[in-house]
C-alpha cells in the first residue's frame, strides 16, 4: 500500500498496466512524464536546498515529551536534529526561524480536498459517481486538482498531508490516496497513489441511487463483489481483467484499507462483520454512535477517524457528541481527525479546529496532538516519512504563534519537505 | 368554549400562582447578587472582581465591588474567577423549526415566522448552552421577501407570546423582515421567481412602489375608515417598513449584490442590515459609508456556493477599519449556536480589536434589531440576560456555565440534563435538526 517516492510510479503503472499496446504506449508515455519531472525536481532541489533551524517557545515532537525552548533543524528537506536550544547547538549557516509553538504537519486523516472543489457545482465535484454505487476502479489521483483553492486553504493553516479521495454516499464510492498539500500536479503532490476504498453504510447510500434502496440490500451487493473478487483473485492468469476486482483483490490482500463511513451503532456493528468476514483492514469512520459500541470497536482493534467534533447534526449523525473523540480515546482506541465530506458551506473543515474541540470537551491535549500527527501517519503508514519531528524524516513544520487549538493563533509558516510553502492565512 | 373556560381558569389561575411563585420569588422578590467575577459589560470598560446585582428580571447595579451596596436582603452567590458579560444576542438564526413563504411567489412579507416556531424546540437548549439570549429567527433566503422575522428570548416557554422581545410595543413590532439578493432567491422555473438579478431587483422596487401608493391611500384617508383601502397583509408589512417601524434584514454575499441592497434601501428609506456580506471586505468603505450596518457570519473554509468562495476571517477587521457597524451571527445551523463565542474569536485572530469581537456577539446585534435598549450589555435598567464563563470568552477552552434571562437560570452547565446540549449525544437532538437549509431554501 505504501510506496516510496521512486517506486511510487511504480505503483502508479502496476494499476494502469494495461496488456493492449495502446495503453502500454500510454503507461510509458506516463511513465517517462514522471520520471522526467522527478529528475527535474532532483536536479532543481539543490538549487532550493536550505539549511533551516526552527526555534519554538515550546516543540511538539509528537515522539516523547513536548520540548521547552526547543530547536529543529532542517537540511536537505530533512529533519537533522531535534532537542532544547541548550544542547543543540545551531549552526552559522542556518537559517533561523522562531515561533510560539512548533508542531509536525498535522495530517488530515479523511477528506475529500482536490476531488470536491470549492464552487461546489456538478463540474468541480468528483468525489461520488452516481452511476453506479460500488465502483471500486475509480482512482482518486484521476480526479485530483492539486491547484484546487481549498488546498491551499488547508496548508495555510498548518496541514501537510492528506488522505484523501472519494466520499461517503455509496456502497463504495471509489478509491483515496494521500498527498502533500503542495505541488501543481498530483504527481507532485502525491505520496500514495492508492491507500483505501471508501465505503459507507447506513441511510444516506439510497438517496444517490436506485439501488440499493434498504440497508440490508447494500451489504448483500457488497458481500457479493467481495466474494466474486476472491474468486478472481483464485482464478486463472490469463483471465480477462476486471479493474474493479482488481481493487477488491488489494483490499483482500492486505494492500489497502477499507474506509467504511457508518455513523449509527448498528451501521458501525454491520462495518464490523464485515471486516470479520472478510479480513480486510479497516478505518472506520465517521462513527458518531461509536460511544454506544465502544467495548466491541476496542476488541476489533479497529482504528477511527472520528467525525468534524463540529458536524452538523442531522440525518444518521444526530447523536453525534462534542466529547466522542475523548471518550474514544480513553478507552483506549486509536482516533484520528478527518475533514470529512461537507455539502455546502463551509466546503472543507479543518482537522485541528475540530480537535480543539474535542479537547475542550475532555479529550487529553496531547493524545489530540498526537492524533493529528503520528497516530495518524502510523494508521495511514506513512510514519517513517512524515508524522513527527524525528531525525530522518522529512520536514513536514508548522510555526504558529501560540496554542494551535486556540481560535486565536495562526500558523506564521507552514513548511513541507524543508519548503517554506506558506506564510500562514 | 365559554363554560370550558369558566370551568378551569380559576383551577388555572391557583395552578399558574403556585407553580410560577417560586420562581418569581427569586427572581423578582429578593436581589440577587453576584460577586466576584471580573464583568464585562461590553459599553464600559471592565470590571475586575465585580459585582452584580439584579432584580425583578433587571439589572439593578453592576460595577466593582468597592462602588456597588448590596442589599441588605440580598441572595449573594459567589462566582469568584468566572466571568460574566452580556447575555449573546444572534441577528440572524434558523432555531425553533419555523418556516417562511412557500413556492406560489417570491415575495411574502405577509408571512409571520412566529406562527411557526415551535417554543419548545430543544434549538432553543442548543443556543442556550451557547450563552444566546436573544435571537432574530428568520425564514429562509430562498425568496426575495420570505416573510417576517421574530425577536424572541430563548428561555423556556410553552407558547411563541412568553418569548417574543417588543422592539415597538406601541406599534406592535418584535420582528423585521427577511429580505434576500443574489443566487439563493434565483429559480430556474420562471415566474413567480426571478431567473437572474436585475429581475429580482425590478420585483422588489415594483412591490415596494405598490407599498407607496397603498400608504398614499392610507394617508388620504386621513383616518376616515370608509376612505381606507381594503386591508392588505402584505401592502401592511411593507408600510411598517416604509415607516421604519421594520428593520429589513437582507441575504447579500457578492460585492455587487451588497451594492445592490443598499441602492434599493436608499431609494425607498427604509432601514436595512446586510447579512453575511462574505464580500463585503471588497466594498467595505461603501458599506461604511451607507450607514447600514452589517450582520456577518464566520465560515471556516471558504466556498460551498459560488457566492461563498471569497470570505474569510478578515470580513469583521476590514469592516472596522473602514468605520462600519457590524456584528455576528451564527445563521445556525450554518454555525453551531453551541460555538457562537467561536466567532468573535476568528474576528481577533484576523485582526480585529477585542472590544469590537465582543460588541460583535451583543450590543452590535441589539442595536440591529432595536433592541439595545433592553439587551446586549450589562447596564442598569436592562435585562437581566447575562452569562457565566469559567475562562476568557475567546478561549476555546472556555465553556458557559450558566445563562441567564430575565433574571432566572435558564440553564446549567453543571446540571446533567442541561449539560447534554452542550455537547449532543443519544436522543438529545434527535428529530429536531433536520431543517438544514437546501440550496433552494438556503442561507
Amino acid at each position: 500500500m505504501i510506496i516510496p517516492e521512486e517506486t511510487d510510479m511504480k505503483s502508479f503503472n502496476t494499476h494502469s498496466a494495461a496488456k493492449n499496446i495502446t495503453s502500454t504506449a500510454m503507461v510509458s508515455l506516463t511513465t517517462r512524464l514522471m520520471v522526467s519531472f522527478f529528475m527535474i525536481l532532483f536536479a532543481v532541489l539543490p538549487a532550493f536546498a536550505q539549511q533551516i533551524a526552527i526555534k519554538g517557545e515550546l516543540v511538539h515532537t509528537s515522539a516523547g515529551a513536548p520540548i521547552t525552548n526547543g530547536v529543529v533543524l532542517i537540511s536537505d528537506g530533512i529533519i537533522e536534529q531535534v532537542g532544547s536550544q541548550s544542547s543543540l547547538r545551531i549552526p552559522s549557516a542556518y537559517e533561523v526561524h522562531e515561533a510560539a509553538v512548533v508542531t509536525p504537519g498535522f495530517i488530515d486523516a479523511h477528506s475529500v480536498v482536490g476531488l470536491a472543489g470549492i464552487y461546489n457545482v456538478d463540474s468541480d465535484q468528483d468525489q461520488l459517481e452516481l452511476s453506479s454505487a460500488l465502483q471500486p476502479e475509480l482512482r482518486a489521483f484521476d480526479a485530483y486538482n492539486a491547484r484546487e483553492e481549498l488546498i491551499k486553504v488547508l496548508r495555510d493553516r498548518g496541514i501537510t498531508t492528506v488522505h484523501t479521495g472519494h466520499g461517503p454516499g455509496a456502497v463504495i464510492s471509489g478509491q483515496t490516496m494521500i498527498v502533500k498539500t503542495t505541488g501543481t500536479t498530483v504527481g507532485e503532490a502525491l505520496i500514495d497513489s492508492t491507500t483505501a476504498l471508501a465505503m459507507t453504510i447506513g441511510s444516506g447510500v439510497r438517496s444517490n441511487f436506485d439501488s440499493p434502496g434498504t440497508r440490508s440490500k447494500a451489504i448483500a451487493m457488497l458481500r457479493q463483489q467481495l466474494i466474486s473478487a476472491q474468486e478472481y483473485m483464485d482464478g486463472d492468469e490469463d483471465r480477462s481483467r476486471d479493474l474493479g476486482k482488481e481493487a477488491l483483490a488489494q483490499l483482500l490482500n492486505g494492500e489497502i484499507f477499507a474506509v467504511i463511513t457508518a455513523h449509527r451503532s448498528y451501521d458501525i456493528m454491520t462495518a464490523l462483520r464485515l471486516q470479520e468476514e472478510f479480513g480486510f483492514k479497516l478505518l472506520l469512520d465517521g462513527a458518531a454512535e461509536a460511544y454506544m459500541v465502544m467495548d466491541e470497536i476496542k476488541e476489533a482493534g479497529v482504528p477511527v477517524t472520528i467525525h468534524p467534533t463540529m458536524m452538523r447534526l442531522g440525518g444518521d449523525g444526530e447523536n453525534a457528541s462534542f466529547e466522542t473523540a475523548g471518550k474514544l480515546s480513553d478507552a483506549g482506541i486509536t482516533v484520528l481527525f478527518q475533514s470529512g465530506y461537507e455539502g455546502y458551506v463551509p466546503k472543507t473543515r479543518v482537522v485541528h479546529f475540530e480537535a480543539a474541540i474535542a479537547v475542550a470537551n475532555g479529550m487529553d491535549y496531547n493524545q489530540a496532538m498526537n492524533a493529528l500527527t503520528i497516530d495518524a501517519a502510523r494508521v495511514l503508514g506513512i510514519d517513517n516519512q512524515t508524522g513527527s519531528l524525528e531525525r530522518g524524516k522529512q520536514a513536514d513544520v508548522v510555526l504558529f504563534n501560540g496554542d494551535p487549538f486556540e481560535y486565536t493563533t495562526t500558523a506564521d509558516r507552514v513548511i513541507i519537505g524543508g519548503q517554506v510553502v506558506s506564510e500562514g492565512e | 368554549m365559554n363554560n370550558y373556560c369558566s370551568l378551569y381558569s380559576p383551577l388555572l389561575l391557583v395552578l399558574f400562582f403556585t407553580l410560577a411563585l417560586p420562581v418569581q420569588s427569586e427572581a423578582q422578590d429578593r436581589p440577587i447578587v453576584f460577586t466576584g467575577a471580573d464583568i464585562i459589560s461590553v459599553t464600559g470598560d471592565p470590571i475586575s472582581n465585580g459585582v452584580l446585582v439584579i432584580q425583578d428580571g433587571k439589572i439593578s447595579a453592576v460595577g466593582s465591588a468597592s462602588s456597588v451596596a448590596i442589599p441588605r436582603n440580598a441572595q449573594t452567590i459567589d462566582v469568584a474567577g468566572q466571568v460574566i458579560m452580556p447575555g449573546l444576542v444572534d441577528s440572524h438564526s434558523h432555531i425553533g423549526e419555523g418556516d417562511g413563504g412557500d413556492r406560489s411567489s417570491a415575495l411574502h412579507p405577509d408571512v409571520r415566522i412566529m406562527d411557526t416556531i415551535n417554543p419548545t424546540s430543544d434549538s432553543f437548549k442548543r443556543a442556550l448552552s451557547g450563552g444566546i439570549t436573544t435571537v432574530n429567527i428568520m425564514p429562509g433566503s430562498g425568496h426575495l421577501m420570505s416573510g417576517q422575522t421574530v425577536y424572541v428570548k430563548t428561555k423556556e416557554a410553552n407558547t411563541i407570546e412568553d418569548m417574543l422581545v417588543y422592539s415597538d410595543e406601541e406599534n406592535n413590532i418584535y420582528g423585521g423582515l427577511k429580505m434576500a439578493n443574489g443566487t439563493n432567491s434565483i429559480r430556474s422555473g420562471g415566474s413567480p421567481f426571478p431567473g437572474t438579478r436585475a429581475r429580482s431587483a425590478a420585483l422588489v422596487r415594483n412591490v415596494y412602489i405598490k407599498a407607496r401608493e397603498y400608504r398614499s391611500k392610507v394617508e388620504a384617508a386621513d383616518g376616515n375608515p370608509d376612505e381606507m383601502p381594503s386591508r392588505d397583509l402584505q401592502m401592511e408589512t411593507l408600510l411598517e417598513v416604509l415607516d421604519g417601524k421594520r428593520i429589513v434584514h437582507n441575504h447579500t454575499h457578492r460585492h455587487d449584490d451588497i451594492l445592490t441592497a443598499i441602492r434599493l434601501a436608499d431609494e425607498f428609506g427604509y432601514r436595512l442590515v446586510l447579512h453575511h456580506v462574505s464580500e463585503g471586505g471588497e466594498v467595505a468603505n461603501e458599506i461604511a459609508e451607507s450607514g447600514y450596518p452589517a450582520s456577518i457570519i464566520v465560515l471556516d473554509s471558504p466556498g460551498g456556493k459560488h457566492e461563498a468562495v471569497n470570505i474569510d476571517y478578515e470580513v469583521g477587521r476590514e469592516l472596522e477599519e473602514a468605520g462600519a457597524d457590524f456584528a455576528y451571527h451564527t445563521d445556525d445551523p450554518i454555525t453551531d449556536s453551541r460555538l457562537f463565542l467561536r466567532s468573535g474569536g476568528f474576528g481577533i485572530r484576523a485582526g480585529m480589536s477585542r472590544q469590537k469581537a465582543l460588541e460583535a456577539l451583543t450590543i452590535a446585534n441589539a442595536r440591529m434589531m432595536d433592541l439595545d435598549h433592553r439587551v446586549g450589555s450589562l447596564e442598569e435598567g436592562k435585562d437581566a440576560d447575562f452569562i457565566i464563563l469559567n475562562g476568557d470568552p475567546f478561549s476555546v477552552y472556555t465553556q458557559v456555565q450558566q445563562t441567564w434571562i430575565d433574571g432566572r437560570k435558564e440553564w446549567d452547565r453543571s446540571d446533567p440534563e442541561d449539560k447534554k446540549y452542550g455537547v449532543g449525544g443519544e436522543d438529545v437532538f434527535s428529530g429536531s435538526n433536520n431543517h438544514v437549509h437546501d440550496h433552494s431554501g438556503g442561507n
